[in-house]
């Protein structure tokens, strides 16, 4: 499993103490935390923040396919409430910025524990189509109730300013304050992969009766899974609507849904940083294709189509598998 | 025969799939400390039986006691907790983890940590002394970094059984535990079922008839989901009925 590689070439763990045990077990956190801190000098910052945010939801949500197995088809609906009620709150009741995402993620827990009773006691393809259809109610929600101001969306939202302090209206400032949230929110599903309830999920996903005759009832797990990953993806619509300054019907679309499922099996499934560069890929391939007009989907399909084909373990996927294999061959060079 | 000597006890159990009778009025005592076994031509009934008693499945009609509490309507995780660990015909490791890994899974529960999603995996290496005791005890030492899946068959299964020995079970059914194994890995793993089963009870599935004859110390056989005959291996062995079972129907051996 490459995440147990990974969890040895990334450093001991994702606890903020980490970062002073030593250069050489943290180089790779240390590495990302620097290339966060240079790329906005070198790359239009609201394009990254973008991808941050997307990057933010493709965690979230392969949380639950990666480490679960679980493939939902509904995550837009706690990705796009939480945008409107995080636009909502900031602009109507003037919160500042992490009160209103504080309160949107915390109401996406529990709209992820509502929905998660409802579909978790479905298995594979059912599981899938009852998230699919929880999300359609919401999005006929958005579509008609009123705080949401339908087909407008909510427009105007200021970003306001972090803790009442600092303002965030600059690119610069919302960027870093998006790569702030991002980078809390990568720590705690790291932490929740390598957590005594990380190695459960596993088992679930490797072969959920073994686990049952383990005595684990599954899906209460798989309830807290799902709840965990609701409540990020909330995090990551609620940090987005700061960036855009509008909440729209977009967010909650079943292709948002699918948006998402197309970013993880893209970079790989079951990796930490898979979500990652999957998003990379599919917002910048949308902002490249962007001027072609409408032919955009059909040939994302096509680089989907492709990618599925050579990479089946999605980019990260095939190059840890890579790494592993080198690494094994000088270790053993002549069983390579 | 008083109700305490017995750990499992069912009581005119049914299961139909669809109309079709997999089980038909199998009322089944497994005696204290006895290693049960359970015999009988495929498609017998054996696996279903095991997936009744466990609570995989629920039955069509009927009860079953363990250790004379009734727990026809408990959850299979809940009665695994009350010390009833079953293992299955397939081979069930998890694949992607390593040996380690795969008996600290069966071990952590006990710890009470299995919903802390905020510490980290950790506070598990405290189990790693156990999780070396647990492998040595069925020569799997040398393979405690191994991806599970990269097990040769027969050692597969022997982790599975350290899996269910982790748990301290009472009980443990283990249905075809040495199915596929090579002569070398039956001996040992008959060896090691006979260790296990000092102060617990065994259930087991097996179609090795030696294996069957040397271990248990009762037998049930069945037949198109009916008991055909019960006795020590003695006497079901000159059974006619059951002779005939075997010889009429094919011999998986
Ligand atoms: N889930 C199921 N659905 C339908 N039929 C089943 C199911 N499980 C088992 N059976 C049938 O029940 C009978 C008994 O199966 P099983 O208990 O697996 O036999 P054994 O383990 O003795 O070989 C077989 O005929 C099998 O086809
Ligand atoms: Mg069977």
């Amino acid at each position: 499993m490459s995440t147990n590689e990974m969890s040895k070439t990334l450093g001991p763990d994702g606890g903020g103490g980490a970062l002073v045990v030593g250069w050489k077990a943290n180089r790779w956190w240390i590495a990302g935390l620097i290339v966060l801190a240079v790329a906005p000098f070198l790359v239009y910052p609201i394009f990254l923040a973008k991808i941050l945010c997307f990057a933010l939801f493709a965690i979230a949500f392969n949380l639950l396919l990666g480490y679960v197995g679980l493939l939902s088809f509904g995550h837009a609906a706690f990705f796009g409430m939480a945008a409107y009620i995080s636009g909502h709150v900031m602009k109507e009741w003037g919160v500042t910025p992490e009160v209103a995402i504080l309160i949107a993620t915390a109401s996406m827990a529990v709209l992820g524990v509502v929905f998660g009773m409802i579909a978790i006691r479905r298995q594979g393809i059912y599981f899938a189509m009852v998230t699919l259809a929880l999300s359609q109610m919401v999005y006929f929600l958005a579509l008609q109730s009123e705080f949401t101001h339908g087909e407008d969306g909510i427009q105007g939202i200021p970003r306001g300013a972090f803790l009442g302090l600092v303002s965030l209206e600059s690119s610069l400032s919302i960027y870093y304050f998006v790569a702030g949230v991002f980078v809390l929110g990568f720590l705690f599903v790291y932490r929740v992969i390598h957590s005594p309830f990380g190695q459960v999920l596993k088992s679930v996903r490797e072969n959920e009766a073994r686990a049952t005759s383990l005595g684990y009832d599954t899906d209460r797990y798989k309830l807290l899974a799902f709840t965990l990953s609701a409540t990020l993806a909330g995090l990551a619509g609620a940090t987005k609507v700061l960036v855009f300054q509008l909440a729209s019907l977009t967010d909650v679309t079943w292709q948002m849904s699918g948006e998402v499922v197309l970013m993880t099996l893209l970079g790989g499934v079951g990796t930490i940083l898979g979500p990652v560069v999957g998003a990379g890929i599919v917002v910048s391939m949308h902002n490249l294709l962007a001027e072609i007009g409408s032919v955009t989907t059909i040939v994302q399909g096509l680089i989907f189509i492709l990618c599925v084909l050579v990479f089946r373990r999605g980019v990260v996927g095939e190059v840890s598998a890579w790494l592993r294999r080198r690494r094994s061959t000088k270790k053993h060079p002549r069983a390579g | 025969m008083s109700t305490e000597d017995n750990v499992i006890e069912t009581d005119g159990l049914v299961k139909s799939f669809k109309g079709f009778s997999a089980v038909s009025e199998v009322s089944l005592k497994v005696r204290r400390h006895h290693i049960h076994a359970l015999i009988g031509p495929n498609g017998a009934g054996k696996s279903t039986m095991f997936n009744l008693i466990t609570k995989f499945l629920q039955p069509t009609s009927g009860t079953i006691r363990y250790n004379g509490i009734d727990i026809t309507k408990a959850k299979p995780a809940k009665v695994a907790r009350m010390g009833m660990v079953r293992s299955f015909q397939i081979s069930s490791v998890f694949p992607h983890l390593t040996v380690r890994q795969n008996v600290r899974v069966a071990l952590q529960r006990k710890l009470g940590m299995s919903f802390h999603f905020w510490r980290s995996e950790r506070v598990l290496d405290g189990l790693n002394d156990r999780v070396g005791d647990l492998l040595a005890d069925v020569d799997l030492e040398s393979y405690q970094d191994t991806m599970a899946a990269e097990l040769p068959y027969g050692r597969k299964r022997v982790l599975e059984l350290a899996m269910t020995l982790a748990l301290e079970p009472e009980v443990m059914l283990l249905d075809e535990p040495m199915a596929g194994m090579g002569t070398e890995d039956v001996r040992r793993t008959a060896e090691l079922i006979r260790r296990a089963a000092q102060g617990r009870t065994v259930l087991m599935v097996e179609h090795n008839i030696n294996v069957v004859a040397d271990l248990s110390d009762w037998i049930t056989v069945l037949q198109r989901g009916r008991v055909l005959a019960e006795g020590e291996y003695d006497a079901i062995s000159k059974d006619r009925e059951v002779i005939e079972a075997y010889m009429g129907g094919h011999h998986d051996t």
